[in-house]
């Protein structure tokens, strides 16, 4: 499903260049549920913009589905943001002026897909918000919001959801909820990879890759999955 | 996504903003109203100041008198035009259909205790046909009369309503300088041009005159009247050469007299102001550019704002197109808005000024499409750098974006 081969990332910062990322070879396969691990810079905001197509790596090769990212033109990346990958971002980022269905509904309006309302109210249903379709993000609780932003990111079927420090602006036990509609939705076959530095999110995954300046210094399947 | 969605994303985020859509539409109501009003304004003169000056007849050749020049001195005799030289014309010039040699001045009339001054115009009897005048009672002198030298006047209807008021004025005596005329005749009403009244004058025998009452031997105009357009070149040149041999000018030597083309007075008078309604309109054309400048500002500020926006669209799998068309529409729709309400001000500015000014303003089809057009083309030229700057965010960046 996924597999890259000594990819990294350079950024430059004037004459300084910064190297964010060093030679990760990774292979995840589908179904997976993966926690990244890492201190801030170590390079896993860095790693999910690559695997999320939102970045071009400096060197090294990603392999998508068995497609070569370098191969996609802008429009292609553009679609395989919209149809296999769903993005929860730690601050939500949800639209502030539409409601929560109209969030859940713009990844359909942009995948040109029919029925959007339905489906759209079809996985706020999934995150159990059916009742909120029609609030706006100020009107939801921090968990709420999340909530409505995983419902966004699974509207369109992926194959994959990136989720970067989702339970971040979270307490506890919002946070635990949180989680386990990761988990259920990786029952059901989503492949789910996470930023994290909380070992207790951690934990919610099977394997456990942790960073440390730009490079993957461990990588371990979980021996125990909290539920 | 598709475009219905597209103006309803749109539609929605310039809702949100009421007051900022509506300042920044402001710009381009200001310029297409002002664009839609001045060009009517102007035409609408335009169109007013052919037609009269058409009144007066526009296949008229006039002939005037010039400076004498000898051995490069010039003197200032202007009395070069004799009657004469009228009936020459009159014989030898083919192509035309009448002559009018005129001599005018203004002079006191007086009837009963009521006096007016006018102009007095002495002239020949195909004077009437020539400037476009139609008896409205009575008749016209003759040419006997004329011969004759009779003491016979025809009356404009300004001269009439002076005089006269709601009594018919034929048969009854004038006096112009003290001599007493018989009223034989008046005329229609032409219309009265803002510095000219063609009606406040009357015409007596050019016998009459000259001899009588002004005492002169010149002529001071020679109107002539072509059978068609098309000849008042030709009759030109032949006028020219038969008064230059009549006036015994050597080939070296300038016309003692000017020879005008009324045709072309009326097309530079219509290129002046058309000019006239060019500068207008470009004069309005600039408010509509500042209004292009405006939409921008605010669209720039507004992508900045919504940096953060931009990139979660990007991120959940908008197309670099379609970021861009969702701030281009955003921004003909502006314009769009405020060309619509520009137009209907320019049309309300445009009859108010012809209400208040009593001149006919004319909006037209093609100056309603024109500023339209503008608009959205401004619209879509001034949209374009913001909404091309909004589709080349770097989605990581504008994530960030606080």
């Amino acid at each position: 499903m996924i597999k890259t081969n000594n990819l990294s990332k350079t950024y430059r910062l004037g004459k300084v260049s910064v190297h964010a990322m060093i030679d990760v070879s990774i292979c995840i396969q589908g179904g997976e549920f993966v926690a990244v691990m890492g201190p801030s810079g170590s390079g896993k905001s860095t790693l999910m913009n690559l695997l999320g197509c939102l970045d071009q790596p400096s060197s090294g090769s990603y392999h998508l589905e068995n497609f070569d990212i370098k191969n996609l033109n802008q429009n292609q990346l553009a679609e395989v943001r919209n149809k296999r990958i769903g993005f929860v971002f730690q601050n939500f980022n949800l639209l502030p002026r539409a409601s929560a269905l109209e969030n859940v509904e713009l990844p359909l309006l942009y995948g040109r897909v029919k029925n959007s309302q339905i489906l759209a109210l079809k996985a706020l249903e999934r995150v159990g918000l059916a009742k909120r379709s029609k609030h706006r993000p100020n009107e939801l609780s921090g968990g709420e919001r999340q909530r409505v932003a995983i419902a966004r990111a699974i509207v369109n079927k992926p194959a994959i959801v990136l989720a970067d420090e989702p339970t971040g602006n979270l307490d506890t036990s919002t946070g635990n909820e949180i989680m386990s509609i990761f988990s259920s939705l990786n029952s059901e076959g989503t492949t789910i990879i996470l930023v994290t530095h909380e070992r207790a999110i951690a934990s919610f995954a099977r394997r456990t890759i942790e960073m440390k300046d730009g490079y993957i210094y461990k990588d371990k399947i979980n021996s125990e999955i909290a539920v | 996504m598709l475009i219905f969605d597209l103006f309803k994303m749109a539609i929605r985020s310039l809702i949100a903003n009421t007051m900022r859509t509506f300042l920044t539409a402001l710009g381009m109501i200001i310029g297409v109203a002002s664009v839609i009003s001045m060009i009517s304004i102007g035409e609408g003169a335009r169109q007013q100041t052919l037609s009269t000056i058409a009144k007066f007849g526009t296949n008229i050749i006039t002939i005037k008198p010039g400076k004498k020049k000898t051995r490069h001195v010039s003197s200032d005799n202007v009395n070069t035009l004799v009657l004469e030289d009228a009936e020459a014309i009159n014989t030898l010039i083919p192509l035309i259909t009448g002559v009018a040699a005129q001599v005018y001045r203004s002079a006191q009339i007086k009837y009963g205790n009521k006096n007016t001054n006018t102009t007095v115009r002495g002239t020949g009897i195909k004077y009437l046909e020539i400037a476009n005048f139609t008896l409205y009672q009575g008749r016209y002198f003759s040419s006997q009369e004329v011969r004759s030298i009779r003491r016979v006047a025809i009356l404009g209807s300004t001269v009439v309503k002076n005089l006269f008021g709601d009594i018919t004025p034929i048969g009854k005596e004038i006096k112009i300088d003290g001599s007493n005329y018989l009223i034989i005749g008046s005329t229609i009403p032409k219309g009265a041009l803002s510095w000219f009244d063609p009606d406040d004058q009357i015409f007596i025998p050019v016998t009459t005159a000259q001899k009588r009452l002004f005492g002169v031997n010149n002529i001071q105009s020679i109107d002539i009247q072509a059978e068609k357009i098309e000849d008042l070149e030709i009759i030109k040149e032949r006028v020219e050469s038969l008064l230059r041999i009549r006036h015994g000018i050597r080939k070296t030597e300038e016309s003692d007299f000017h020879v005008q083309n009324s045709s072309q007075w009326l097309n530079s008078w219509g290129d002046a102001a058309k000019t006239f309604t060019y500068l207008l309109g470009g004069i309005a054309g600039i408010s509509l550019l500042v209004g292009g400048i405006g939409i921008m500002n605010i669209m720039l500020v507004s992508i900045t704002e919504r940096t953060k926006e931009i990139g979660i669209r990007i991120a959940i799998g908008a197309k670099k197109s379609e970021i861009m068309q969702q701030f281009l529409i955003e921004s003909v729709l502006i314009s769009f808005i405020g060309g619509g309400i520009g137009i209907m001000i320019g049309i309300m500015i445009s009859r108010t000024v012809s209400k208040i000014g009593g001149w006919d303003t004319i909006v037209s089809n093609q100056s309603i499409m024109i500023a339209f057009g503008f608009s959205v083309g401004v619209g879509i030229f001034f949209g374009y750098y913001p909404a091309r700057k909004a589709a080349n965010l770097n989605p990581i960046d504008a994530l960030r974006y606080e």
